[in-house]
């Protein structure tokens, strides 16, 4: 019988690996944003195989649906002429992947040195579990409620079990100064004619 | 190989997720355009997510007990929506950037100016 767990994992893990060395390799920056689009719908795809539905979802939405088109926006505001390639030096690319190199090394013996991380609970073939519901906990935790974790025993353990509306309240307002801050400091400016740089000592910058 | 004869288990994710974070580190240093170096930045905070989803979840893992259940999803979440802000705010530094100094290549800017 054919593990389609694995066989899709196996898949998405795939194309997200390959796209993302795809866009550190290529040199044209149009290519680059249509691979990283690729790679990260391939990670919403690994997140739905972890039964994170939410955050899935969220992923194809802000991530490929928003944040993408603006990279692309930010590319074609941003090139002049055809797109030229700039290229690094050779020594740059044996420096950057040394240090690539050495932390990946680094992250993947980190990885699989834990021996219950490499055992999964349940066998090969079973479902994942009772999951895939995880729309309605995560809004009433985002509103202070864990609806996961109603009652500990362990008085001890009560104070980790919190609800994130502070932080929810924080990344509110967070967006919305995010969301000024951009607007001005992208802002068109009119071009001083030569005539108004007369100074006057009154006016301010 | 131990791993390509196992069930998918915690592991693999941060294999993925390694991968994706290491690529975005050499993204970072290695690209001359800024809105490749942002591109960059978008990879190394999506291999974190992949790691927080993939702690979250109880049936990859040996240790049931241990997983974070939904407050990895809570911070995979927050994590996304400040990567998207950052963007926002990262691409309004490159057009100011692309703007004063006619050119996206973060090589020539080397002076600090007004």
């Amino acid at each position: 019988m054919i593990n389609w767990h694995t066989c899709f994992f196996l898949l998405f893990a795939t194309i997200t690996c390959a796209f993302a060395v795809a866009v550190v390799v290529s040199a044209n920056v149009v290519r680059m944003a249509v691979c990283l689009i690729a790679s990260l719908a391939a990670v919403s795809g690994l997140y739905f195989l972890a039964v994170a539905d939410f955050v899935a979802a969220m992923q194809l939405m802000i991530y490929v649906g928003g944040t993408l088109v603006l990279l692309v926006f930010g590319v074609m505001l941003t090139a002049r002429g055809p797109f030229v390639s700039m290229k690094i030096t050779p020594a740059n690319w044996l420096m950057a992947g040394l240090a690539g190199g050495a932390l990946l090394i680094l992250l993947l013996c980190a990885a699989t040195s834990v021996d219950a991380w490499k055992t999964a609970a349940v066998a090969a073939s079973a479902p994942a579990a009772e999951g895939g519901h995880t729309v309605a906990p995560i809004g009433m935790a985002l509103l202070g409620i864990r609806v996961d974790a109603l009652e500990q025993a362990n008085p001890a353990l009560r104070g980790g079990i919190a609800g994130y509306l502070l932080p929810f309240e924080i990344v509110s307002v967070h967006l919305l100064v995010v969301l000024v801050g951009a607007a001005h400091l992208a802002r068109a400016r009119r071009r001083r004619r030569p005539a108004e740089a007369v100074p006057d000592a009154s006016r301010s910058a | 190989m131990p791993l390509l004869n196992q069930p998918v288990s915690l592991s693999h994710y941060l294999l993925v997720g390694a991968i994706l974070f290491a690529c975005g580190i050499v993204c970072m240093a290695t690209k001359r355009n800024a809105i490749g170096v942002l591109m960059g930045v978008e990879l190394v905070l999506n291999g974190a997510a992949v790691n927080f989803v993939a702690f979250s979840a109880p049936f990859l893992r040996g240790d049931a007990e241990l997983a974070l259940g939904l407050d990895g999803h809570l911070m995979t979440l927050f994590v996304i929506v400040l990567a998207a802000a950052e963007a926002a705010v990262a691409l309004a530094i490159a057009l100011c950037y692309y703007n004063t100094h006619a050119t996206i290549d973060v090589d020539q800017g080397d002076e600090l100016r007004g």
